[in-house]
């Protein structure tokens, strides 16, 4: 998509957006929020777009997203993990949870595996402090999760 | 960002404004603005440094203050300061070898290199590093502190230079030549914290990004972190093989080759080069500056002719391989802008795969043309599909001056004294218009010189262009031609390029021809050239010896050059003509922008 021609309705809508912003640096963590919001994270198309509409080096770009954990270069996963790390399922021990998870899947906190089968990620508190600790996957929530219980729950999304 | 470049306006000292500031106890006067570390070198105190790197004549100041290496101590603040960013104040009191900074510097050097690689031994830089050169300065003989290491990951996807990020010490001096100078922005900070490195958009490996391949950030990395792919060991392997091995040097390599064996900057040892090069085994040593001359043949007449037939103007020089590959990727629209003239070594790989091929019996495939250049952009070029002919590339090995230096070092050939030796028949024939090739501004003046006597068919009394030479980043001038005003413009360095082409693009300028070097001076200040160290001087040197080489020269005009002239009697016909236009012209390729 080197001259900024694209079918892809996000794509679309996000170089409407950008066009109503200032041409300049001042622009950019907005730009990139809001690319994020469309598309769910950031593409390397999103990425030349926000760069060369609002005329930033796209190796600038990149250094920026990569700076902020708040940014993501891939899609969630098929499936998207989240272990509480809310005071209730901090204090019984969801962090050993989600250390397990990550050993398992052998993949790192924060990230979407390179296969973009899992997604693993922290929340605060799904409103649900009687049941800690909890686990989320897609709309599946575990309670009262021990860390003996994480491979069988691994098991039920291997596909 | 932190990367900053200086203003060339230095500000005017006035008498009113002059600061004392005292250091290691002497008093010594300075203007508001200077550094530290400015004052004191100006005054014969030396405060090591690393990241810090200052090119004032590019605009180029790496001043991100990152390494901590030139902290000096504040005595009446009682605090260290790092002397490359901090400006003096009146009254500073300035201590830069007690104790504490001693102490300093030496942890965080030890800091840095917990995180290096050792193999300084089998290092492609070493005796050129300068972070070994200031562990040896800073005496440092243990290290204490045992840290995590970066890992190894050395991208070579690019034949023009190895990226090795462990050996990185986030200088950033490259993002500053990239972006600041060149106008490329390849490299970012990615990442952050320990994570952080200095890496492409994507993390691309180079040879999909938007690199030139100038080399113009190699020639500042401190430490081995990037480094021309190295075709030494190809070159001893040709020499065995049983082929016929030619080959051709460049005209800036024989001013700077002496520096790597300690001779001054601007010895001229073109002779001595050809003796080197013959007792390496060459079967043939032959001068680029030919195929120079035979550059601006074609490039003088496409000129001619563009201006008498209502071509599109301006005609941009494509010698540079860099500036190809910059504007391929920047100004693809205007691929019919530039000249469609090859570079001059390969148009001599051309010319050696086919004529000289055809005189000597031999067949192409059974050749192999090696070119010494001052250059990386050019191990890129080398490998363009375009510069193909039935599959075989008209240059097969390409290696610097470096490389060179280094190759004749391996046979321990002690280059000053070694005899001169004149370069083969029949492409050792060159001009003084060849010669000045090296430095910027000089290709347009060398097709000055021949588009003039071709268009008035008069002869050209005074050669000397002089408005055009020097290191300055953009030059003009207009020159008169049958009573008509030809504008002429010269830039070098991509940053200049850019405003330049901008410029033409936004119908501000008016040029017909410009020359375009993406390495800041020309060749002479070439990727592939010995280190300068921020050595402005050494390529001022160079640029006088390339231009002594023409003002000493008997014949000045390309045209004027009988082997060239043979070449096209006996078996190119025209310049620009059709056979011509097949072996010595080439396309451009249009790629993305970034
Ligand atoms: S070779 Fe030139 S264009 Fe490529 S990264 Fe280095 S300075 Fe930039
Ligand atoms: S200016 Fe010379 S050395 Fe630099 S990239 Fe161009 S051809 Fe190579």
């Amino acid at each position: 998509m080197p001259d900024g021609r694209t079918d892809n309705p996000q794509l679309i809508a996000l170089q409407t957006y950008l066009n109503g912003l200032d041409k300049d640096e001042g622009s950019l963590i907005v730009a990139l929020q809001r690319a994020q919001e469309l598309i769910g994270y950031l593409s390397e198309d999103a990425i030349f777009m926000v760069g060369q509409t609002l005329n930033i080096p796209v190796s600038k770009v990149y250094g920026v997203v990569t700076f902020y954990s708040f940014f993501r270069t891939r899609p969630r996963g098929k499936y998207d993990i989240k272990v509480c790390l809310g005071t209730a399922c901090f204090v019984r021990k969801s962090p050993a949870i989600l250390n397990e998870l990550a050993t398992l899947l052998q993949m790192e906190v924060g990230t979407t595996r390179e296969d973009l089968k899992y997604s693993l990620n922290t929340v605060r508190c799904l409103g649900a402090c009687g049941s800690a600790p909890i686990v989320q996957v897609n709309d599946d929530l575990y309670a009262n999760v021990q860390v003996s219980d994480v491979a069988g729950i691994i098991r039920r999304y291997l596909d | 960002m932190s990367e900053a470049v200086k203003s060339q306006t230095a500000p005017v000292a006035e008498a009113a404004e002059t600061l004392t500031v005292t250091i290691n106890g002497q008093a010594v006067k300075a203007r508001p603005g200077q550094t530290i570390l400015e004052v004191a070198k100006e005054n014969g105190y030396h405060i090591p440094t690393l990241c810090h790197f200052d090119l004032a004549n590019l605009r180029y100041v790496n001043e991100v203050a990152s390494c901590r290496i030139c902290m000096v101590e504040d005595r009446k603040r009682g605090r260290l300061y790092p002397a490359c960013a901090t400006p003096v104040s009146d009254g500073m009191d300035i201590q830069t070898n007690s104790l504490r900074v001693i102490r300093n510097r030496r942890n965080v050097l030890e800091l840095i290199l917990s995180d290096h690689p050792f193999d300084c031994l089998v290092c492609w830089k070493n005796g050129d590093c300068e972070l070994q050169a200031l562990a040896s300065e800073v005496g440092l003989r243990e290290i204490r502190v045992k840290g995590e290491r970066h890992q190894v990951n050395v991208d070579t996807s690019s034949l023009s230079f190895i990226r090795d990020s462990s050996k990185c010490i986030l200088c950033k001096r490259c993002v500053t030549m990239c972006s600041q100078v060149q106008s490329v922005n390849v490299y970012s900070a990615v990442g952050r914290g320990f994570n952080s490195v200095i890496s492409t958009a994507f993390d691309l490996p180079m040879i999909d990004t938007n690199c030139t391949f100038c080399g113009q950030c190699l020639s500042v990395c401190p430490t081995g972190a990037l480094a021309e792919v190295s075709n030494i060991d190809k070159v001893w392997a040709a020499l065995t093989s049983g082929k016929h091995v030619v080959v051709q040097t460049a005209p800036a390599v024989r001013v700077a080759l002496g520096e790597a064996f300690g001779m001054p900057p601007g010895s001229n040892v073109t002779g001595r080069m050809v003796t080197a090069l013959k007792q390496m085994g060459f079967n043939e040593v032959f001068d680029t500056n030919f195929a120079a001359d035979l550059t601006i043949m074609e490039e003088a007449t496409e000129l001619v002719h563009r201006i008498e037939h209502g071509g599109r103007l301006p005609i941009l020089t494509s010698c540079c391989p860099g500036w190809v590959k910059f504007f391929e990727h920047q100004f693809s629209d205007m691929l019919d802008v530039p000249s469609s003239s090859k570079s001059p070594h390969e148009m001599f790989g051309s010319v050696i795969k086919t004529y000289f091929a055809e005189r000597q019996g031999l067949k192409p495939e059974d050749i192999i043309v090696v070119s010494v250049m001052p250059c990386v952009a050019k191990k890129f070029e080398s490998a363009r599909p375009e510069l193909m002919n039935e599959g075989v590339s008209d240059v097969d090995i390409v290696i610097t001056t470096r490389e060179l230096a280094r190759m004749i070092q391996e046979i321990s050939l002690d280059l000053e004294n070694l005899e001169d030796t004149p370069f083969d028949d029949p492409f050792g024939e060159s001009t003084g218009a060849a010669a000045i090739f090296g430095s910027s501004g000089g290709v347009i003046e060398a097709a000055l010189r021949t588009a003039y006597e071709i268009m008035t068919g008069d002869k050209l009394e005074d050669v000397n262009f002089t408005p055009l030479r020097g290191l300055e980043g953009s030059k003009e001038a207009t020159v008169s031609i049958n009573g008509a005003p030809i504008r002429i413009g010269v830039a070098s360095g991509l940053g200049n390029a850019r405003k330049m082409i901008e410029s033409i693009r936004s119908g501000e300028q008016v040029y017909h021809a410009i020359e375009i070097m993406a390495c800041p001076g020309g060749c002479i200040a070439g990727g592939g050239q010995p280190y300068h160290f921020g050595n402005m001087e050494l390529i001022k040197k160079r640029m006088e010896a390339i231009y002594a080489i023409d003002d000493n020269a008997e014949v000045r005009k390309s045209h004027e050059n009988t082997a060239v002239q043979r070449l096209y009697r006996e078996y190119l016909g025209e310049p620009y003509g059709q056979k011509a236009k097949e072996l010595l012209h080439t396309t451009y390729t249009p790629r993305r922008k970034f």
